[in-house]
């Protein structure tokens, strides 16, 4: 990389002749190379999903979570360094209960969006921070419906349809573009999501993994709710790459 | 006898506050005294916090006046936040958050009245400690204890925009009638989905109650006339 040994990777606060900011680019790196995280709207609200690469075989089953509630109506997913990821989880919080202590109703998605991604981007500006490891996907659900917003480590925020970070995150995008969100109702969603989860692990290269998965939806009462299959975990397993193999 | 003039200005008041079907009525008197003394007999006492927002002010003058300086500040900077009009629960919410903070050094109820495409015309009271109750209909003020029973019998479900704005004009004029703290003109603000309306009916319009007596004209004019030279023999 033309950076190295240059001197201008080692600083949040300098900028590279060529204009670039080097710590934010590597930041980026960190969450390329996780999980992937995806999140689609469809079109009666938010699905979330996560590929949660396990580490250990001695881990607890549905520890380390990588979705995480903000407030009633919005939930977050995170790529990169877990812990990073909890730290805009607490401060995404913290806005959404400071907004409806002020104002009396829950903070619109697009508000809690800027204001998490003002945070990020603070974390860029000095010399005594580091930028944030972690890209983090947002869904909410207000008055204005569903909204799915992705925020990264350089601070910036869109909003989109559909999209995902992590390693696998171009293979799951192509899978997303095929999909026909804006008819789709959140239950097809989620076994999307599934599908695609499992169909971009690469079983024999990658680490073992959990699916975690989330919505809000008219289903879950416009609420951010964790989704677990009743089933037991190979039976889905068996379920969802009967569903691949029809598809590719 | 003499009025303390050193008195704080406060407004002895009569507000209201109704719902009908796709708005609000706003009401108040416009009287402002300084103990015995009216200091204004036309004040205006339905502020505009946001296009869509009014509020009626009651208890001190200048408490009331500045929570809703504040609350407008506020309101303002909320719509250029989020880019769109900030919604009438918001407007309560945010009078019930500084009067709640400062119930201490406020003297003030206010009755917050507006609409928004969300929830359509909402009226929203807060009264001295810092509670916010929704009401189909409210009223605030010194003039309000002689209305209780007009409106437990007048006020109903699913008015027209005419019959609420009549109600309010016809139960401030009671309570001005009854109230010595409440009197002069009624102004009403009326707020639905084409946006705030005034109306102002001046205090010789009112209908008369019980033993009120007829307007008179002036001082000057009697004598001027030569209706009645001896003015204390009316």
């Amino acid at each position: 990389m033309s950076s190295i040994g240059t001197g201008y990777d080692l600083s949040v606060t300098t900028f590279s002749p060529d204009g670039r900011v080097f710590q934010i680019e590597y930041a980026a790196k960190a969450v390329d190379n996780s999980g992937t995280v995806v999140g689609i709207k469809c079109k009666d609200g938010i699905v979330l999903g996560v590929e949660k690469l396990i580490p250990s075989k001695m881990l607890l089953a549905g520890s380390n979570r990588r979705i995480h509630s903000v407030h009633k109506h919005a939930g977050m997913a995170v790529a990169g360094l877990a812990a990073d990821g909890r730290q805009i989880v607490a401060r995404a919080k913290s806005e959404a209960t400071n907004y409806e202590r002020i104002y009396g109703e829950p903070i619109p998605v697009k508000e809690l969006a800027d204001r998490v991604a003002s945070y990020v981007h603070l974390c860029t500006l000095y010399w005594w921070l580091r930028p944030f490891g972690c890209g983090v996907i947002l869904g909410g659900y207000d008055r204005d419906g569903p909204q799915l917003y992705m925020i990264e480590p350089s601070g910036v925020s869109y909003r989109y349809f559909g999209t995902a970070i992590g390693k696998g995150r171009q293979a799951a995008k192509t899978e997303i573009e095929k999909l026909k969100l804006s008819d789709m109702t959140c239950k097809q969603g989620i076994i999307e999501v599934a599908k695609i989860i499992y169909g971009i692990h690469d079983e024999a290269k990658d680490k073992a993994f959990e699916l975690e998965l989330s919505w809000i939806c008219e289903d879950s009462n416009r609420q951010h709710q964790k989704v677990i299959f009743k089933h037991n975990k190979t039976l889905l397993i068996l379920f969802v790459w009967k569903e691949i193999n029809t598809l590719f | 006898m003499d009025p303390d003039l050193s008195a704080p200005h406060s407004m002895g008041t009569t507000i209201i506050g109704v719902t009908y079907d796709g708005g609000v009525v706003l009401g108040a008197d416009s009287r402002t005294s300084t103990g015995m003394y009216v200091a204004n007999r036309a004040s205006d006492k339905i502020t505009q916090l946001t296009d869509n927002v009014y509020v009626c002010r009651s208890g001190s003058a200048a408490d009331s006046q500045i929570l809703s300086d504040y609350v407008r500040y506020f309101l303002n900077q909320h719509t250029i936040q989020l880019g769109q009009p900030a919604t009438v629960k918001v407007a309560a919410n945010l009078v019930r958050l500084f009067s709640y903070q400062n119930k201490n050094m406020l003297q003030t109820g206010l009755i917050i009245g507006g609409w928004d495409k969300y929830e359509g015309g909402q009226i929203y009271s807060v009264p001295l400690g810092g509670t916010v109750l929704k009401q189909p209909f409210t009223i605030g003020g010194s003039g309000s204890s002689y209305l209780y029973g007009f409106f437990d019998q007048a006020w109903k479900d699913g008015m027209s925009k005419d019959e609420a704005e009549k109600l309010v004009v016809k139960a401030v004029s009671l309570a001005i009638a009854r109230d010595g703290a409440s009197g002069g003109v009624v102004r009403t603000v009326t707020i639905n989905a084409e946006g705030a309306t005034r109306n102002f009916y001046s205090g010789d319009s009112l209908p008369l109650w019980h033993e009120e007596l007829e307007p008179r004209n002036s001082l000057l004019d009697i004598l001027v006339s030569g209706a009645s030279p001896e003015p204390m023999s009316i």
